[in-house]
């Protein structure tokens, strides 16, 4: 079914999309409208235009294309699914995400995979192709990040405070040089090719989707981030009665 | 051999002639205060360990035991009181942020204690409960401002989505984690007969309590735990915590150590991780960013559910519940600085946040000079001691309200403010399967709505008095309440005029 949601308000076009019988919805000429497959599960929901915030938004197993950029909070607290984004996104892209993959093909914004989380069977992707600003993977607590830097070969593709307060899960930067300024609880080394194995099917799979090549990307220099400890806000606290 | 700067806060007093040795305190205290010495036939207590949670007294078959303070006191100084040098002497050994349980125990005002309530004599008289039909029951939400129509003249009884309750009164947020299963199985099921809502925290909802999802309200946080579709699905209403009044800009951090099999089952965390939930919503920098998430959990829930967006009373409450009330969410919860808490730095607990009787008062005022105030509805919590308190909250504004400690009073426990030691001798704030088994829900449940009954009774027992016979014409009613005691800002603040005026 095909959706057209010029000039309807994000309440009624996605009244009409959870109200649509059809697995398959077609959602055109989209102009900053949120929520769009906000909860969807079993849907494969494709987008043209540009989707507002919280787009997939709690998102249950469901596929959600777009063909142009996302805004904020895409994939927030999303818990199994895929969101393919032919463009860049903004803000905390997959707050708390459980499960599911987010492919962006350009930038993100600051926050990116914020509070993520994995649990069992439950292990959340983000696969960002160019650069992503300050904050990313903040309180990771488990799950992968892999920002690929396409197209800012000379210069760390992340912004500052890469990785504060994360304590689980990975964070992988192809990048010449480690990010700047990382927080004592986040280690830092140069992924090797068993490290590499970790990410080469989200890899691949950014590349079917956008048509790169995956043999020369994962060829190049990643840098693989993971928490020092188990604990980074163990503080000594005294007991007081 | 190291000195010891303080002394223990409590001592033991075993009376010899009545311990039959019996050592039911040795088996019963997690704290490991006593022991049976068998070499000379002795009980030996080590109060330094003893809380006073007053587990062994309880159990004590001959009445042998009292716990008393120590009567071994520091140089009496009015400005360093022992507790403060005792702090001092703690950090200086240590190095640590001092941790506390439960609420401010700071001598500031209460201000409940400071507010009569009317009754009506010869004119207007009053009513008797029980004799007279008199309404308790509430609902929480937007109240339309007026009354709508269908293009066929009939009335549009299409109204946004509601929390129906019995009697004003909830069971404030405790997280599975910061309390036991038991202690949760004994809320939810105390709620579903009293046809109240229970709260579940932070921590996410165990699946053997979906059961009791109309009666649940589902918290979501910074950290999100355990938050999903099943889990937004299964509450009456879903609240967004924003803060807590316990510690009020402090986040939640559930240790590695603590999250156990089925607490990281429910949380969906793995076991051993800690569990973080930071003081912001990093996705919330605004009353924008906080109108997008109340109607991103509107979208998720089909619109079908109430959206409660719970702060810490702070200074500017009022502003920052005037932007709540604008941001869509139906319900405002006010957590004052008396509220408990299983754990919280004890400087932020002692002197961050203001007493939830002024909030109110503010709050109410300002979105009724707003003209917003029927777009939501207010629920206090930070210390509702009684129903006595209930009538005064309500009659300052208040929709209904939240009782957390009062409700864990009810299931045993003595307020002996040690929750973070994970130690709990009732079974509530603990997750020692040996301890979490001495609270049976099946009493623990009953005794909330023993005391939940008998509130309600009063209620409208005091409600009778003033010749009110629904909580709806007493809520913001402040000519029923009257200061005593009080200061012109005080009375000001409050709404109310002072005694005898």
């Amino acid at each position: 079914m095909v959706i057209n949601a010029e000039e309807v308000g994000y309440f009624d076009l996605n009244r009409k999309i959870i109200g649509c019988d059809d697995d398959e919805i077609k959602v055109e000429n989209v102009m900053g409208q949120r929520y769009v497959g906000c909860g969807a599960s079993g849907k494969k929901i494709t987008v043209e235009g540009i989707p507002g915030n919280a787009l997939g938004a709690y998102l249950d197993g469901s596929t959600i294309t777009v063909y142009g950029n996302a805004q904020d909070a895409i994939g927030d607290t999303m818990n199994d699914g895929e969101i393919i984004v032919h463009g860049s996104c903004g803000d905390t892209t997959g707050y708390a995400m459980r499960s599911g993959k987010i492919y962006i093909k350009g930038n993100a914004g600051y926050r990116v995979g914020i509070h993520m989380k994995e649990y069992k069977e439950l292990y959340p992707k983000i696969i960002i192709g160019g650069k992503v600003g300050d904050f990313l993977g903040e309180y990771q607590a488990g799950g992968i990040i892999v920002v690929l830097g396409i197209g800012c070969e000379n210069d760390v593709p992340v912004g500052s405070f890469c990785g504060t307060g994360m304590h689980g899960g990975y964070i992988f930067i192809r990048s010449d040089q480690p990010p700047r300024g990382l927080p004592i609880q986040v280690c830092c080394e140069t992924a090797d090719d068993s490290d590499k194995e970790l990410i080469k099917e989200y890899v691949e799979e950014f590349c079917a989707n956008f048509g790169y090549n995956a043999k020369e990307l994962l060829s190049s220099r990643f840098y693989k981030l993971t928490p020092n400890t188990a604990s980074p806000y163990k503080q000594l606290y005294t007991e007081n009665l | 051999m190291a000195l010891n700067y303080y002394q223990p806060l409590y001592e033991v007093i075993r009376d010899k002639d009545r311990c039959i040795k019996c050592q039911a305190c040795a088996r019963q205290c997690a704290n490991e205060v006593h022991r049976y010495d068998g070499e000379y036939d002795v009980m030996i207590s080590d109060s330094k360990s003893c809380v006073d949670c007053q587990r062994c007294v309880a159990i004590c078959p001959t009445g042998a035991l009292k716990i008393a303070n120590n009567p071994n006191t520091f140089r009496e100084n009015a400005n360093w009181s022992s507790q403060i040098m005792t702090e001092v002497y703690k950090q200086a050994e240590t190095g640590g942020v001092l941790l506390s349980a439960m609420g401010n125990p700071k001598e500031y005002p209460v201000y409940w204690d400071k507010i009569l309530l009317n009754a009506s004599q010869v004119t207007n008289p009053p009513i008797d409960p029980l004799r007279e039909p008199m309404e308790t029951k509430v609902f929480l939400g937007k109240k339309p401002k007026n009354v709508k129509f269908n293009k066929d003249g009939s009335v549009n009884t299409d109204l946004p989505p509601t929390l129906e309750l019995s009697t004003p009164i909830m069971f404030s947020a405790m997280s599975y984690g910061s309390i036991s299963k038991n202690a949760h199985e004994s809320l939810a099921r105390a709620a579903t007969e009293l046809g109240i809502c229970y709260n579940t925290g932070e921590g996410g909802l165990h699946k053997d309590f979906y059961k009791y999802g109309p009666n649940t309200i589902v918290q979501v946080a910074s950290g999100r735990f355990g938050v999903f579709r099943d889990y937004l699905d299964a509450g009456a209403a879903v609240e967004i915590k924003m803060g807590q009044g316990a510690k009020p800009g402090i986040g939640g951090h559930l240790p590695g150590a603590k999250i156990l099999e089925d607490i990281s089952r429910t949380r969906m965390i793995p076991m051993g991780t800690d569990a973080i939930s930071p003081a912001p919503h990093h996705d919330i920098y605004s009353i924008e960013d906080l109108r997008q998430l109340v109607f991103s959990l509107k979208e998720a829930t089909g619109y079908k559910k109430p959206i409660i967006v719970k702060i810490a009373a702070v200074h500017n409450v009022a502003a920052i519940a005037s932007g709540i009330a604008r941001s869509g969410a139906d319900i405002i919860a006010i957590d004052g600085y008396r509220g408990g808490t299983g754990a919280a730095p004890t400087r932020i607990r002692d002197n961050v946040g203001i007493p939830i009787e002024l909030a109110l008062a503010s709050v109410d005022q300002r979105l009724r000079d707003e003209g917003i105030r029927n777009e939501v509805s207010i629920v206090i919590a930070g210390s509702v001691r009684s129903s006595a308190d209930v009538v005064k909250a309500i009659a300052l504004g208040a929709d209904a309200v939240y009782i957390g400690t009062a409700a864990l009073l009810a299931l045993g426990c003595h307020l002996c403010r040690s929750c973070q030691t994970g130690k709990c001798n009732w079974g509530i704030a603990t997750q020692r399967p040996d301890l979490v088994k001495r609270l049976n829900p099946e009493i623990g449940y009953k005794r909330l709505v023993n005391l939940v009954h008998a509130w309600d009774h009063e209620i409208k027992e005091m409600m009778g008095g003033m010749g009110i016979n629904s909580v709806e014409a007493l809520r913001g009613n402040r000519l029923m309440l009257r200061g005593i005691g009080l200061t012109d800002t005080e009375l000001e603040v409050l709404g109310i005029r002072h005694a005898g005026q």
